[in-house]
């Protein structure tokens, strides 16, 4: 009863943008999901956004949360522990992190890699270099302008933008509870 | 049932507000919207308005800052813009939108620093209060607003399809939007999004 409440309201509230978006046609149904360009190391790199997107558009109960940041981008670096944070505290169950990293092809191997090792990075690191932002950008959300850091929270169809930097872990947990009661 | 009702209540109230907070990218200026003018200084001390440039057919307006990787990437090709399309009546407008008690890096003495470092042609605004910005529904830097002489957006977003290599870009928005204009067409595409940096915001006092 409580799921339909929740559903309900979330559907009468544009405002909050979490809303019931029509399934993407990037979502896959029991299809292998493309091969990344390479592997660095445990870092997938996907330098095709199309090949990277059935990864972000599952439809089943995982709770995803999915951040967009890079080692250059200040205020992603500061937010990464809150990621971690629910990594460990979520690890049994059903919630997965993916940490896109928009970092630049040429800085992988001298910005991305030592940091995900200095940082004993647990959560999934997943390296994005399709530079052709504008044909990808509005495939993650019409309503992003490309600034990040941006992070989705998404289950199934429900969906739930957060345009900003989080300010401590609790606004992070608090999304992702809801999503997880769903 | 009715405890699950006031469970559920708390958590949509603050998702809403939280996401509230989070959307007013969303409410700047539409290609075809009149874009306001502004009262901002440059790093010379002088004030400047849009009103106050004459002999220009419009106004490329930027907002950029001196932190953000993507805008530094750009410096170089701002530069040449503003030296190719002045002469033609279109100046480069460059905006500072950042907080600088958030972003020390942008405060209006380093900007005045990287100005004469680059010995930047065109005039270097800082969006003190940060007030323009959110009128035009700016979200990142850089972020171009290409006005026409009435104000009028024609263009926004990136200024070419490739940051990260001024010599491996294949599509020049900015000039083409441009060479639409003086050819009395509307500039297509008139949006391209782009990757940048958010704006950074003041603070709200922690709790």
């Amino acid at each position: 009863m409580r799921n339909l409440w929740l559903f309900g309201l979330l559907l009468a509230a544009p405002l909050t943008a979490t809303a019931q978006e029509p399934a993407s046609d990037l979502t896959i149904k029991g299809v292998q999901a493309p091969a990344p360009a390479r592997m660095l190391g445990q870092i997938p790199v996907y330098d095709k956004f199309d090949a990277l997107a059935p990864q972000l558009n599952l439809h089943n109960d995982t709770t995803y949360v999915i951040n967009f940041w890079a080692t250059w981008c200040k205020p992603c670096v500061q937010e990464m522990p809150y990621f971690e944070q629910l990594h460990q505290a979520y690890r049994n169950q059903k919630v997965k992190v993916l940490l896109v990293s928009l970092d630049f092809a040429r800085q992988l191997e001298s910005k991305l890699v030592p940091f995900v090792a200095e940082r004993n990075i647990q959560s999934q690191v997943i390296a994005l270099t399709d530079n052709n932002y504008n044909t990808w950008i509005d495939q993650v959300s019409s309503q992003w302008s490309g600034a990040i850091p941006i992070t989705i929270v998404r289950k199934g169809p429900h969906k739930h933008l957060i345009l900003q930097e989080l300010g401590d872990y609790e606004e992070l947990e608090t999304i992702v509870k809801t999503f997880v009661n769903l | 049932m009715k405890k699950n009702f006031l469970f559920a209540l708390p958590m949509l109230a603050a998702l809403a507000l939280w996401a509230a907070a989070a959307l007013p990218a969303n409410t700047g200026l539409k290609v075809g919207d009149k874009a306001p003018d502004f009262q901002l200084k440059n790093v010379d001390g002088q004030m400047v308005s849009l009103a106050s440039m004459k002999n220009v057919k419009g106004y490329i307006v930027i907002f950029t800052c001196n932190t953000c990787p993507y805008a530094v990437m750009y410096e170089d090709r701002i530069i040449d813009l503003h030296n190719k399309f002045a002469p033609e009546g279109y100046p480069v407008v460059a905006i500072q939108p950042n907080d600088p008690e958030v972003q020390p890096g942008d405060a209006f003495d380093k900007m005045q620093v990287r100005a004469k470092e680059k010995n930047f042609p065109f005039v270097y605004l800082f969006d003190e209060g940060q007030k323009v910005y959110p009128q035009y529904g700016a979200s990142r830097t850089p972020e171009v607003y290409l006005l026409d002489k009435n104000l009028t957006l024609r263009y926004t977003g990136a200024i070419d399809d490739n940051a990260q290599d001024a010599s491996a870009v294949t599509k020049r928005y900015v000039e083409d939007a441009i060479a639409a204009l003086e050819a009395g067409k509307n500039p297509e595409p008139a949006q391209v999004k782009a990757v940048g940096c958010t704006i950074k915001v003041k603070k709200k006092t922690a709790h």
